[in-house]
């Protein structure tokens, strides 16, 4: 349980960091928070030959609350977007999510960019940046990309992102007007791995309903209806189309049910 | 930029306000740095993939798992661990106190720990709710008192404590 040797390079601005991962590709892994990457070190499921830690690098510290998007850097912290977001008042979503997030001991360390290019399937925050459309800001020596949500998440801790590429910033839509949002979870201590986590939009428009914790990525649908029949029919269909799998906490089952009932819940209360 | 080779180096830390040095390698945990290079053995190391809270200390007075951080991260910073709680010794702090008081200890593996959140915490939340105060207590596991009596002693401090709250 201690990580295999590595060297450690503290990093001290985004341009450095780029130009280190052009250098060692691979080799080398980004450190923010390490609250997901540590661990692995420590089981020596990681033996990266290089650490690039990216914790104390000022341009990548800023988060902003705009009219359209709360972009936050890569080095920003869960607790510190949590307050962002509590203070803002006007981010319902995220709000609800972020006390879900691991403890609060792990989200004074843990970044909100670690954990969405972690992409770990259970993990709140893509759940959160998918279903409200967000994206993906990247960085390499050569050049800057932007990938939409939808589009980054490839499957079980598998993105977009190559890997001379920086999680630079990523991009929360701000709430359209007159929609409501809405999170739920169960999982096996609060602050777990989400069993089943919901994150939910509701508005005139329509209903997107994002599941996270079941499929091998966050899954986003468009359900056409908020009550009724249809809506059971729906979620029946998307129950059963994520793929759920056992494990030791739950059955494949056990989700397929959340999701369907927790997902007719969290509908119907955004929708009254 | 910093660049460190995988062998040992001076890591420097100012732990319970004295300031500390001691050698390490880049991939040391600062849980590691702590008991076996300065001698803080109130860190206690559980699970060691941040489940268990056991390891909990403070850097720059926000709570986090020593066993998922570096030692050269920490270096510079300031740490605190559970040694650095009493005022004097022979004298516990309110909060060691209360948890005497209210049997929140059983085997003590999980107490210096939870004696860290309760640091960070208490000092950010000024009247706690006991749904407050068990969400925080989600990221510690004890497996003796069935977390009812250090629900108690966090409450008690609370309560009586608003204006020095991380005692």
């Amino acid at each position: 349980m201690k990580p295999a040797a590595f060297d450690y390079i503290r990093a001290d601005s985004a341009e450095e960091v780029v130009q280190l991962l052009a250098e060692y590709g691979d080799d080398a892994r980004i450190l923010a928070g390490g609250q997901s990457l540590i661990a692995a070190l420590n089981m020596r499921l990681a033996q990266p030959r290089v650490l690039i830690d990216i914790s104390c690098v000022a341009d990548l510290s800023r988060i902003r609350v705009g009219n359209k998007n709360l972009t936050v850097g890569a080095a920003v912290t869960q607790a510190v977007a949590e307050k962002v977001v509590q203070d803002s008042n006007n981010i319902p979503l995220l709000a609800q999510a972020f006390p879900h997030l691991g403890h609060f001991q792990t989200r004074n360390r843990g970044t909100v960019c670690g954990s969405i290019a972690h992409a770990d399937p259970s993990a709140e925050l893509p759940l959160c940046l998918v279903t409200l459309g967000g994206a993906v800001n990247l960085r390499s020596w050569r050049r800057r990309r932007r990938v939409a949500a939808s589009e980054f998440f490839r499957g079980v801790l598998t993105t977009a992102r190559e890997t001379n590429e920086l999680v630079e910033s990523v991009e929360f839509p701000m709430p359209k007007k007159q929609a409501r949002y809405g999170f739920v979870e169960v999982s096996m201590r609060h602050g777990d791995f989400a069993l089943v986590a919901l994150a939910g939009a509701v508005s005139d428009q329509g209903v997107r309903l994002g599941v996270g914790g079941v499929a091998d990525r966050p899954w986003v649908e468009t359900l056409p209806t908020t009550s009724g029949d249809d809506l059971d029919a729906a979620l029946e269909d998307l129950a059963w189309k994520l793929d759920a799998r056992s494990d030791q906490h739950a059955s494949a089952r056990y989700r397929r049910h959340l999701v369907r009932n927790l997902g007719r819940k969290l509908i119907t209360e955004l929708s009254s | 930029m910093k660049r460190l080779r995988h062998t040992r180096h001076t890591v420097a830390i100012r732990l319970n306000g004295i300031d500390r040095t001691g050698e390490c390698e880049p991939r040391t945990l600062l849980s590691d740095f702590l008991r076996y290079e300065l001698g803080a053995t109130g860190v206690h190391v559980g699970c060691e993939h941040g489940v268990c809270g056991a390891c909990t200390v403070t850097v720059d007075g926000l709570a986090q798992r020593s066993c998922l951080t570096l030692a050269v991260v920490a270096d510079g910073r300031e740490v605190r661990t559970a040694e650095g709680l009493a005022p004097e010794p022979g004298v516990l702090s309110e909060l060691q106190a209360a948890f005497r008081r209210h049997h929140a200890l059983q085997c003590g593996f999980c107490t210096p720990g939870i004696l860290m959140s309760c640091a960070d915490f208490l000092a950010r939340v000024a009247r706690p709710s006991e749904p407050d105060v068990r969400q925080m207590l989600s990221g510690h596991l004890c497996r003796c008192t069935g977390y009812s009596n250090i629900v108690s002693a966090i409450l008690e401090v609370a309560s009586g404590n608003e204006d020095s709250p991380d005692a």
